[in-house]
């Protein structure tokens, strides 16, 4: 078996005295889209920082491509690109202008070339002369998806990618990130509180909940260990019910 | 460091500054308005007063105009970085293959850009409106006000480091760093006028040097290479100082996670 893209051992990260992570441990094999699924605050926006290195961890390890992420850090991140809600690129910048410098950062070969076909595979090549700033927020999300996908990362973390989209642009997204995983081969960490996105995306979904790892399998496999019918329910039962581990404990208790 | 992660970094400085006007005018300017009202100002006193009016006034009139000149590059060069971070493209950044002396390089590259800039067109202005009258500062201006502009970056990356380490709390008190030196830079006031421990003080700082070579000009129209010389210097030592502080700020901007904090507010 291929040694995992990214593994995850123990990760834990304290702000202060609130802890954000707690001890979660994943591994992303080459090639396979993971969903991380959690209510907001559960720290999924933590866990994807640490990984890009710019949150130190408080303890625990991360290696992608099998190698250590602080101590090869830049080499890691030529090979790896993400996307955030919560990030913009500069709004004075032209599209164009905005892809050139990204693309000369990750060092892309054929840089014109590969701008243009970027724009085209989110299907956004008539905004390359507007002014990054004017753009929608579901044209943005394109936009910054487009830098992400410059560098042709081998990882590529995309931490609520269609949060701010509307459903036919949401479709989209989705479908354009399962071709370029199909395409390209890249492997994918994929973070959301929507379930279509899960369904649809993910292959194997890792369940977070205050800052915890509550389950890690398919969609399957997590209906199937809460008894529920569909993943909002199982969203939902998570995110009211606070203490899940005690949950748990009761029902198993009581079975 | 990598010369072509630096390049990529300074073009995109390019493409703000292109794309946006007003960083033009921020450039020159206040730098133009000075040049014109000193020129014209101290003409003014030399054809009303005679040749023998008292220093003591265009060295006033020279303070007021060099001090905003280093008050606006601080001010100026923050803003800049300022905007990086509220902007919320300071995590792409640094999510990106880009090191902390990359990062670095750019900004001194583009620092050392604007001070150029400003320099040759005040020398160019200088040249061209003051070269057939008695006005004697023009081409002593130039590394002097070179020396200023260095020093307010260097002024500027310390207001930002203070500001990404304590929050919008501590912008009042970045804004203010130009003046917790003033006193101590002989800015209208000869730096012998201070108490020996202070002179010290002042000795450390590369605009002394610049404010006294203004009075030494003014005076006897000599420039003291020398003391610009040692100005310069300070100007390197303090470049170096800002950008292990920016680097340590980072650090800790890591660890506490500050850059995510602005970018989620
Ligand atoms: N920079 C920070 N400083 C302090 N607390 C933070 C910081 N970033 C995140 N947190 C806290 O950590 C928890 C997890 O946040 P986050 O990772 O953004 O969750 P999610 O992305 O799942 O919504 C939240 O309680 C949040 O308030
Ligand atoms: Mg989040």
């Amino acid at each position: 078996m291929k040694p995992p893209i990214l593994k995850v051992r123990d990760l834990t990260k304290k702000f202060g005295n609130v802890t954000s992570v707690n001890g979660v441990s994943l591994d992303i094999a080459d090639g396979e889209i993971l969903g991380l699924l959690g209510a907001n605050g559960a720290g999924k926006t933590t866990v994807i920082n640490m990984v890009l290195g710019i949150v130190t961890p408080t303890g625990g390890h991360i290696e992608v491509f099998g190698k250590e992420l602080m101590a090869n850090r830049i080499e890691v991140l030529r090979s790896t690109n993400f996307c955030s809600t919560y990030t913009q690129l500069p709004g004075n910048l032209r599209v164009w202008q905005n892809l050139k410098v990204f693309g000369q950062i990750y060092r892309v070969p054929d840089l014109k070339a590969r701008i243009d076909e970027v724009l085209e595979i989110l299907e956004i090549s008539h905004l390359k002369e507007r002014v990054s700033g004017e753009l929608s927020a579901g044209e943005g999300t394109r936009l910054n998806l487009c830098k992400a996908l410059l560098n042709r990362p081998r990882l590529l973390l995309l931490d609520e990618p269609t949060a701010s989209l509307d459903p036919d642009i949401a479709d989209k997204v989705r479908k354009v990130v399962k071709r370029i995983r199909d395409e390209e081969g890249t492997t994918i960490l994929y973070t959301s509180h929507n379930m279509r996105d899960v369904e649809e995306v993910c292959d194997r979904v890792v369940f977070m909940h205050k800052g915890k790892v509550l389950f890690t399998g398919t969609s399957e496999e997590i209906l199937h260990h809460f008894e529920e019918k569909s993943l909002e329910d199982v969203f939902i039962r998570v995110a009211r019910s606070g203490d899940i581990e005690s949950n748990r404990e009761r029902k198993e208790g009581g079975s | 460091m990598s010369f072509y992660t630096i390049k990529a970094l300074v073009l995109r400085y390019l493409y703000l500054y292109t794309r946006t006007p007003v960083r033009i005018v921020e450039l020159i300017f206040w730098p133009l308005v000075h040049l014109l009202v000193w020129g014209y100002l101290t003409r003014f006193l030399q054809q009303n007063v005679g040749d023998d009016f008292p220093h003591e006034i265009t060295f006033l009139i020279g303070a007021v105009i060099l001090w905003d000149i280093l008050f606006r590059a601080q001010q100026g060069v923050a803003i800049f970085f300022l905007e990086d971070v509220w902007s919320r493209n300071l995590l792409n950044i640094f999510a990106a293959p880009v090191t902390n002396a990359d990062y670095l390089g750019s900004t001194y590259a583009v620092g050392m850009m604007r001070a150029g800039v400003t320099s040759v067109m005040l020398g160019g202005l200088s040249a061209l409106l003051y070269s057939f009258n008695v006005f004697q500062l023009s081409w002593a201006l130039i590394p002097f006000v070179f020396n200023l502009l260095i020093f307010g970056w260097a002024l500027g990356m310390i207001s930002t480091a203070l500001i990404v380490r304590w929050g919008p709390a501590a912008e009042t008190l970045a804004w203010a760093v130009p003046f917790f030196i003033q006193p101590f830079a002989a800015v209208y006031y000869p730096v012998d006028y201070l108490p020996t421990a202070l002179q010290w003080v002042a000795k450390l700082l590369p605009c002394s040097y610049v404010f006294e070579g203004m009075r030494d000009v003014l005076k006897d129209g000599v420039v003291n290479w020398a003391e610009l010389g040692i100005a310069t210097g300070l100007n390197v030592v303090y470049l170096a100082a800002a950008g292990v502080l920016f680097v340590r700020v980072m650090n800790t901007a890591r660890e506490k996670g500050l850059l995510t904090k602005f970018a989620s507010q």
